[in-house]
């Protein structure tokens, strides 16, 4: 493994409260030292990132690898790889597989077969009930052992509080993180975008927010009683975040995330029926991407993930009630991030950072978020000027559903590092 | 305007056709009119097109009307229903369209239960689309006949205050009235209850009542919305009696429109329910002059998508 030193970038490293132009000497797959004019021997790697930004590398902790079961839609080594592309060097993948990811045997699989990829880590979070049907537990000290790192029924929800109850006192001796997506399912039956002006004008159904601002504050209560470290997917509406700050202020063990969809896109995008800009949560309105810029500018939101979501082609293009909810995500996170958010000044670099690596790594407690000497190298090297369009067809993840393709964004990792190897770039 | 202006349009919408636009298909729909009222109304126009109508949702007064048009202007008309298609063996509603072009339609007239279908197919194929209703969005020749009737009786529409009342939530007859006649300068209100009123629907060029009284106050026009029976296990109203009490257009309610208000309703009515038993056959309704100008606006958008050379062929 060569010896690699990452010259003269700026270092955003919001654990160790660095900001500034470093070198970053990579040896033996850890970091040995972060400083001022390292001292290179001849057989050292030297890597110019005078402009770049270097930083602990991201992790996204909510994407759909869709294995095992799902291969056409994403494999592990293309959702790694796409992972890598992004300047990911590690990814949290759903259990939302055919079968559901709810034993330990499929995480041993999962959690073997990803280090053969040799791209973005891996880390497995496993089902909260059995099939994900809300109506037993899973085995979650067998999965915990077996390597799952949280648990979750992400889109089927668990409606009956009882049982949220249970799992969550379950999970909380366990120590295991419980992800939740939050949606009162009742109050959005049949929904497929965003309640609002354009679901009347459009005829579609809508998911109306309070459905999800409902189950947040279910969700924050839940976590006072029961203690369990509790993490609520993707938050798209300005109440949502309201409610989350209300909860920690009380002191709930709770954290949030927000996608890179939520503060850029309304949805408007959905006009024309657009099935590239069908997600759930949906697509909310500009007072609600005002709000969740907002929301990671202050830390209400600890975590940016994007719930990559990859369909093949042909399930997107049907009737737009009836085409599948999702779209990838980890090939244009980091540049919506750059573009939307630090390019407007709303976010500062470190706690963007900070929200892409650092608190992802804490929420789901696992290794990674730092460059502190010792830790293992997992580096995101970032051209944060360089102007690019988005092109879906390039992508290495096999979905293409992105409501961005085509659009001019800023920024790119140009160099990923995955235990002091280079992943990609 | 061209003189062929909207050949090889689709027909998915009112909401963004602009006042001259309408203007031109109630103008040619005024001369099918005269077709379909003499003894022999059948012309050549389109003689030697195929019209395929592919209806995903029951309906007979809109296929009949559409089956007709083509007909009294010789084209060949093919009717596919949903249950005949190949969906039913899975087919996308792509390959459905594909199929449908490579069999040379020269138009396809589609009726979808769901939202935007047409919108999707017509950007899928290079043949006109023309929306016979999808879902809860458009039924754009039912807003056309609904304003060809409106301007036949009335006169021009600037300033008529038109009152559309019932389950606006549910309702693509709703949604096209709205973009069609508050272009073509009508004061549109609408009148039901909050459980049949979309999100944010008052945000359109519209004004929202939940009382017949302040609804129909001087209303020119009085159109009655048909109400889906199913809708009360949704607790979207408690009783069909409480809503006639309440919502229903009868010789007493109809008092607090105008008194020449005409009665209109696109079809099929539940009398009794949201209409009085004995008002549709009554001298303000126009509801069997709506029928017969449908049949004339969509030989004018037959006419005009497919650019035929003049009407008489």
């Amino acid at each position: 493994m060569k010896t690699i030193l990452l010259r003269g970038g700026h270092v955003v490293d919001p654990a160790n409260n660095i900001d500034a132009i470093n070198d970053v000497l990579i040896l033996n797959g850890v970091i040995k030292a972060v400083g001022q004019n390292i001292d290179v021997t001849a057989d050292i790697d030297v890597r110019d990132c005078t402009g770049l930004i270097v930083a602990p590398g991201l992790i996204d902790i909510h994407v759909h690898l869709r294995e095992p079961g799902q291969e056409y839609k994403e494999d592990l080594a293309s959702g790694l790889g796409a992972a890598a592309a992004g300047g990911f060097t590690a990814v949290a993948c759903m259990p939302n597989t055919a079968p559901v990811i709810d034993s330990a045997p499929i995480v041993r699989d999962l959690v073997t077969r990803a280090k053969d990829v040799h791209k973005a880590r891996l880390w497995v979070i496993a089902a909260l009930s059995k099939g994900m049907k809300n109506t037993e537990l899973t085995e979650m000290a067998d999965l915990k052992a077996a390597g799952a790192v949280a648990v979750s029924d992400d889109a089927y929800q668990v409606q009956d509080p009882l049982f949220l109850r249970r799992a969550m006192e379950y999970a909380a001796m366990v120590n295991l993180p419980v992800l939740l997506h939050c949606e009162n399912t009742t109050l959005s039956e049949g929904g497929v975008m965003n309640e609002g002006l354009v679901s009347t004008e459009l005829g579609l159904k809508g998911l109306p927010r309070e459905a999800y601002e409902l189950d947040v504050a279910r969700a924050g209560l839940l976590a006072m009683l029961t203690g369990a470290k509790t993490h609520i997917l993707h938050v798209s509406t300005r109440g949502e975040a309201e409610l989350v700050r209300h909860f920690k202020q009380k002191g709930a063990p709770l954290t949030a995330e927000t996608g890179p969809h939520y503060w850029c896109v309304t949805d408007e995008a959905v006009q024309g029926y657009n099935t590239h800009a069908k997600m759930n949560p949906p697509l909310r309105t500009s007072d609600d991407c005002a709000a969740m810029a907002a929301a990671v500018a202050d830390g209400t939101m600890d975590a940016i993930a994007t719930d990559h979501a990859p369909h093949a082609d042909y399930e997107k293009t049907q009737e737009f009630a009836l085409a599948p909810f999702g779209i990838v995500g980890l090939e244009t996170s980091l540049a919506l991030g750059i573009t939307y958010l630090i390019k407007t000044g709303k976010v500062s670099w470190t706690r963007f950072i900070d929200a892409m690596s650092t608190q992802p790594a804490k929420i789901i407690g696992v290794a990674g978020g730092t460059l502190t000497p010792g830790a293992a190298a997992d580096v995101t090297v970032i051209a944060p000027d360089v102007t690019w369009v988005v092109d879906a067809a390039s992508f290495v993840s096999k979905g293409r559903n992105t409501p961005f393709d085509g659009v001019e964004l800023r920024g790119r990792a140009v160099m990923t590092i995955v235990g002091g190897e280079v992943v990609h770039g | 305007m061209s003189t062929k202006p909207l050949a090889g349009c689709d027909l998915l919408g009112l909401k963004g056709l602009d006042r001259e636009t309408l203007g031109h298909y109630l103008t040619t729909a005024a001369e099918f009119e005269k077709i379909i009222k003499r003894d022999i109304k059948k012309v050549p126009t389109l003689k030697g097109k195929s019209v395929i109508t592919l209806f995903y949702e029951n309906s007979t007064r809109t296929r009949t009307s559409f089956e007709a048009a083509g007909k009294y202007m010789s084209a060949d008309v093919i009717n596919i229903s949903g249950s005949t298609s190949s969906t039913t063996k899975g087919e996308s509603l792509r390959d459905t369209f594909l199929t449908l072009q490579a069999l040379t339609a020269d138009c396809i007239i589609m009726r979808t239960p769901f939202s935007g279908a047409p919108e999707q197919a017509a950007a899928w194929v290079d043949v006109p689309v023309i929306n016979a209703g999808d879902g809860m969005h458009e039924h754009p020749t039912q807003g056309l006949l609904d304003a060809y009737t409106i301007q036949k009786v009335k006169g021009p529409l600037d300033g008529l205050k038109v009152a559309i009342v019932g389950d606006v939530a549910h309702s693509r007859v709703a949604r096209s009235n709205v973009w069609g006649l508050s272009t073509l300068g009508a004061d549109v209100h609408l009148v039901g209850p909050n459980t049949l009123m979309p999100r944010d629907i008052s945000q359109l060029p519209v004004t929202v009542h939940n009382t017949l009284e302040s609804g129909l106050a001087g209303a020119d026009v009085v159109m009655v919305l048909r109400l889906q029976l199913e809708r009360m296990s949704k607790a979207l109203f408690p009783t069909a009696r409480e809503y006639h009490m309440t919502f229903g257009i009868n010789e007493a309610t109809l008092r607090y429109a105008k008194p020449d208000a005409i009665v209109m309703h696109p079809g099929p009515m539940n009398r009794g329910l949201e209409i009085g038993g004995d008002l549709p056959d009554g001298h303000q309704s126009v509801i069997c002059q709506q029928v017969t100008s449908g049949v004339a606006v969509r030989m004018a958008a037959l006419y005009l998508l497919l650019g035929a050379d003049g009407i008489e062929g």
